[in-house]
């Protein structure tokens, strides 16, 4: 379902992953999720449905937040791929992941790194979003775990480390 | 068995983030799909596409020769039912000869890659002859009706009687009597992992490993053993990190049995991912429930009598039904005082995916109708929603008419809070037009009292381990899903040695390693593992006394403990590291382990009636909350635009969990009585996806305000009850109370959405337009 199949032609890609430049023979049908986790193996893109539903493969495509599990991998070339396992640099978690850790925005975590990169995606092109901006932001991403409170709460927490900078 | 309080605060008193909340965050954490398959094959599984039938025809020769395919199985492989209840187990993992819902698995191949292994399920040959199928309770229960399980009658699965006390006197003697009908729809876990399995199979050793998503791994590995016969020393149960569970888990699944069966058939190992549309399928969620409740009341508000009648369609097999049939009426008491109380219970099989355990387990239906209810009563009497429930206060330690045990209360303060909180006083009956505010409370266990398998072991078991390092690690069968019970065990044992808690490392639920844990269910862990790791912990500490007193030369009565230093007296004297104490314990006996356990008494193990032991605990938690909402009557949309609820979980052990476990609950509620449904066309879901199957997204979820409630339970570990279950059923009829109050109109269907409230405003302008050229006519 999710692996592409033997007879997919096959094509070069070449894009940024995570800062670093890759090339990687892929199948023109790939699923730029599958490509991520079963290729570069960074498995905190996660698969929470059958397409485009949940949010939880959510990753970067030269800054915006896109689901990679309706995205082929094809389209992705000479892109900046960007995945939770990007965001921390040399350990140190990033403000977002700090506050997703402190604030309890994480419970079974599943939905966790879309839900991180979505709102990334928000706070790089809006620094100081009000509530309202960070619920519709991440409107498209499922959490079944935490009611959202303290996932809102995270992003705040975040925004205002940015803000304090 | 009691537990102290915790003496040391040291701790911040908001708590702490999870122990495995830096794996998430930086998505290092495993999931099992995640875990490495590079040589795995990829399993698929063939479903019924009928409802009812019978297999006329199976074959998979053609399937089997396909280049790729490792393995084929059907029910064939597997002549043994499965399930929970050692009485109930009739389902096989394969149908075989009869399937009972479309869905239900039939067959399953391995192969080298997703494409090879979906074309050998297309090459599956399968001939069937349909037989009557029954969506409904009532099509089901209807006389002559085609019997789904040949030794159940009526297609009953299970029936409940149970009487307490003198109700037709409680009737008789009633200022107010009211009934009503109310039906709440099924609904599902829908949590964001879909399901997966990868299960190894080494014939050279005749081993088999199991990774997959289950939230009792005991279960998981009684049933293989069974199922595929082996000797269950040779079946390995590994949890790696998991998505979410809410009792979709608790029950062993088919797919688990089916991937072993794959990798054996194989030899080697296979990677089983259901879709989303699978894990639907798998269901063993809430129950489509009618109820009918009957209460008596005086005028001032106290209850003299209850009657209830439940009917659940339960799906095709048996699950858990019995146990959710039995705490729909087990827990309509326990929460209020109530002298009397007749419980009649159906659970009805029907061909539909089975259900089974979910949040709130039996009790959050009956709660929600018992919760109307109290709220329209009081408005017949004229009196305050609180007033009422203050009427009908249990007063603690005290045991209900059905054998269940309260040993600490915070019911009252749970309604002071919340009531405080919201001003209900100032704002009741004074908002404007469309806006309404309502409440209700809710219980539930702190894990069920007596395991379903009775083995004569402790209810729990926690190894602590310290070894040369230094460094203590507590050792749980207990599976963290995400709710944060490996932190619990963390911090039980750093409070209770005085160490600091990045010093001990939990390692949870392997088999090969940890000590048998009866699971995450019935929010028994903390109660019950938190007590075995205190048990331990006091173990090891006083083993590290003994050595601090040897080498101190002191007796093991003087020595202290100042941060992790072992000291005589203030510490000036004489003062050791944890490091030296360590060793000096390690003294001749090297690596220390310690077994703490636990274990309900027989008195907390529920009545003599049969059905007794369910819906029996140590503790209960009590929550009480309140709901503003805004009503559009234009559109029908019931926006909540803020909750306030108050949870007694005893003590908070690590309150910013709690906090988030209680606003988890309330929002679940939420999604349960506003929007979420399964629906079934002909037996084939309508809801299988995450955009039909409707939850509350982060844009429409409300602000949940929490208050804890600290009761102190005198058997709780440092007074602690669970707090993930209790605050879930109390938020729908807090919602409905409120919509009430906001446009008049009583709801007696769950979810309450949009189309329902639309349909019954504009019955109520119809009425009203008649009633007026009735009134003109005259």
């Amino acid at each position: 379902m999710h692996a592409s199949g033997p007879q997919s032609k096959g094509r070069l890609l070449k894009l940024k992953l995570n800062g670093r430049w890759r090339e990687d023979v892929v199948a023109e049908s790939e699923l730029l999720v599958d490509y991520l986790r079963e290729v570069a193996r960074l498995t905190g893109v996660k698969i929470g449905c059958d397409g485009g539903e949940c949010g939880a493969c959510t990753v970067l495509i030269d800054g915006e937040a896109v689901p990679s599990c309706i995205t082929l991998a094809a389209r992705c070339e000479g892109r900046h791929i960007e995945t939770i396992e990007g965001l921390a640099t040399q350990g140190r978690l990033s403000r977002l992941q700090r506050a997703f850790h402190e604030k309890l925005g994480t419970q079974c975590g599943f939905c966790t790194p879309g839900m991180i990169m979505a709102a990334e995606a928000l706070l790089r092109r809006n620094p100081t979003p009000t509530n309202s901006e960070i619920r519709a932001a991440l409107s498209g991403n499922l959490c079944r775990c935490t009611g959202y409170v303290k996932i809102v709460e995270a992003v705040e927490a975040a925004a205002g480390q940015l803000h304090d900078r | 068995m009691t537990a102290d309080p915790a003496t040391d605060d040291r701790l911040p008193r908001r708590g702490v983030p999870l122990i495995d909340g830096v794996e998430k965050v930086t998505g290092r954490a495993r999931y099992t799909a995640d875990l490495d398959h590079a040589d795995a094959l990829v399993g698929r599984i063939l479903r019924s596409p009928v409802s009812h039938g019978e297999i006329v025809r199976l074959g998979v020769s053609k399937a089997r020769a396909l280049e790729g395919v490792f393995a084929v199985v059907t029910g064939d492989d597997c002549p043994y039912t499965y399930g929970v209840l050692p009485v109930a187990m009739n389902e096989y993992p394969m149908a075989r000869e009869r399937v009972r819902y479309r869905g239900e698995p039939i067959a399953a191949v391995a192969a080298v890659d997703a494409e090879t292994a979906e074309r050998a399920i297309h090459l599956i040959e399968l001939e069937m002859r349909r037989l009557p199928a029954y969506y409904t309770s009532a099509e089901a229960r209807a006389p002559g009706a085609t019997l789904l399980h040949d030794d159940k009658p009526g297609n009953i699965e299970r029936e409940v009687h149970h009487e307490f006390g003198n109700w037709q006197q409680g009737f008789a003697t009633a200022d107010l009597v009211r009934e009503e009908k109310i039906s709440c729809a099924e609904v599902n876990h829908a949590q964001i992992e879909p399901h997966a399995c990868l299960a190894d199979y080494d014939p050279t050793t005749e081993r088999l490993t199991v990774q997959s998503v289950s939230q009792v791994g005991y279960y998981l590995h009684l049933m293989l053993a069974r199922c595929l016969e082996m000797d269950a020393s040779r079946i390995r149960i590994v949890k790696p990190s998991i998505g979410g569970g809410f009792g979709a888990r608790v029950e062993v699944l088919n797919f688990e049995i089916i991937t072993a069966l794959l990798a054996r058939s194989a030899a080697g190992k296979v990677l089983m991912r259901l879709s989303r549309e699978e894990t639907f399928l798998t269901h063993r969620a809430r129950p489509q429930t009618d109820i009918t409740l009957r209460l008596a009341m005086r005028r001032d508000g106290r209850i003299t009598a209850c009657t209830c009648e439940v009917v659940q369609r339960g799906g095709a097999y048996a699950g858990y039904g019995i146990v959710t049939i039995l705490y729909a009426g087990a827990l309509l008491q326990g929460l209020y005082d109530i002298p009397a109380v007749k419980y009649d219970g159906y659970r009805v099989y029907a061909n539909l995916p089975p259900c089974g355990a979910m949040r709130g387990h039996g009790s959050v239906d009956t709660r929600h109708v018992f919760e109307c209810l109290l709220d329209r009563m009081a408005r017949d009497l004229g009196l305050d929603p609180f007033a009422v429930r203050r009427a009908n206060l249990l007063h603690a330690p005290t045991r209900t008419m059905n054998d269940l045990i309260v040993n600490s209360y915070g019911l009252p303060e749970c309604l002071d809070r919340v009531e405080c909180a919201s001003r209900w006083h100032d704002r009741i009956g004074k908002l404007p037009d469309g806006k309404g505010l309502g409440m209700a409370c809710s219980h539930y266990v702190s894990g069920a009292a007596k395991p379903i398998h009775w083995t004569g072991e402790p209810h729990a078991v926690v190894n602590v381990r310290l070894d040369f390092d230094g460094g203590i690690t507590a050792l749980t069968g207990a599976a963290d899903i995400g709710q944060g019970s490996s932190t619990m065990v963390a911090i039980t044992v750093s409070e209770t040695l005085g160490v600091a808690l990045n010093r001990v490392r939990v390692i949870a639920a392997d088999s090969a390693v940890t000590p048998k844990d009866n699971g995450a269910y019935s929010s028994r862990i903390t109660f019950m593992v938190g007590n075995a790791a205190i048990d331990a912990a006091k173990k090891l500490k006083a083993i590290l006394v003994d050595a601090a007193a040897r080498k101190l030369e002191a007796r093991p009565d003087d020595i202290k403990m100042v941060g992790e230093n072992f000291c005589i007296g203030s510490g000036e004297q004489a003062s050791l590291s944890f490091a030296e104490v360590a060793s000096a314990a390690l003294v001749d006996r090297g690596a220390i382990t310690v077994s703490g356990t636990f274990t309900c008494p027989p008195d907390a193990q529920g009545g003599r009636h049969k059905g007794g032991a369910v819906g029996s605990t140590m503790g209960f938690s009590y929550a009480a909350q309140v709901v503003e909402v805004s009503v559009d009557d234009a559109t029908g949309t019931v926006t909540v635009d803020k909750v306030w609820a108050a949870l007694d979980c005893g003590h908070a052990i690590n309150p910013l969990a709690v906090e988030g476990q209680i606003q988890g609950s309330v929002w679940m509620g939420m999604g349960q009585a506003l929007c979420e449904e399964t629906r079934y066309i002909d037996g084939l879901p309508a809801h299988a996806s995450l955009l039909e199957y409707r939850m509350p997204t982060i844009a429409e979820s409300p602000p949940i305000e929490v208050h804890i409630v600290e009761s102190h339970d005198p058997y709780g570990p440092f007074g602690a009850k669970e707090t993930s279950e209790g605050a879930l059923a109390s938020f729908p009829p807090a919602l409905v109370n409120a919509i009430a109050n906001a446009i008049g109109i009583d709801f007696n269907e769950l979810p309450v959405t949009p189309d329902r409230v639309m349909e019954a405003l504009i019955q109520r302008r119809r009425q009203a337009r008649l009633a007026s050229a009735l009134k003109a006519a005259t």
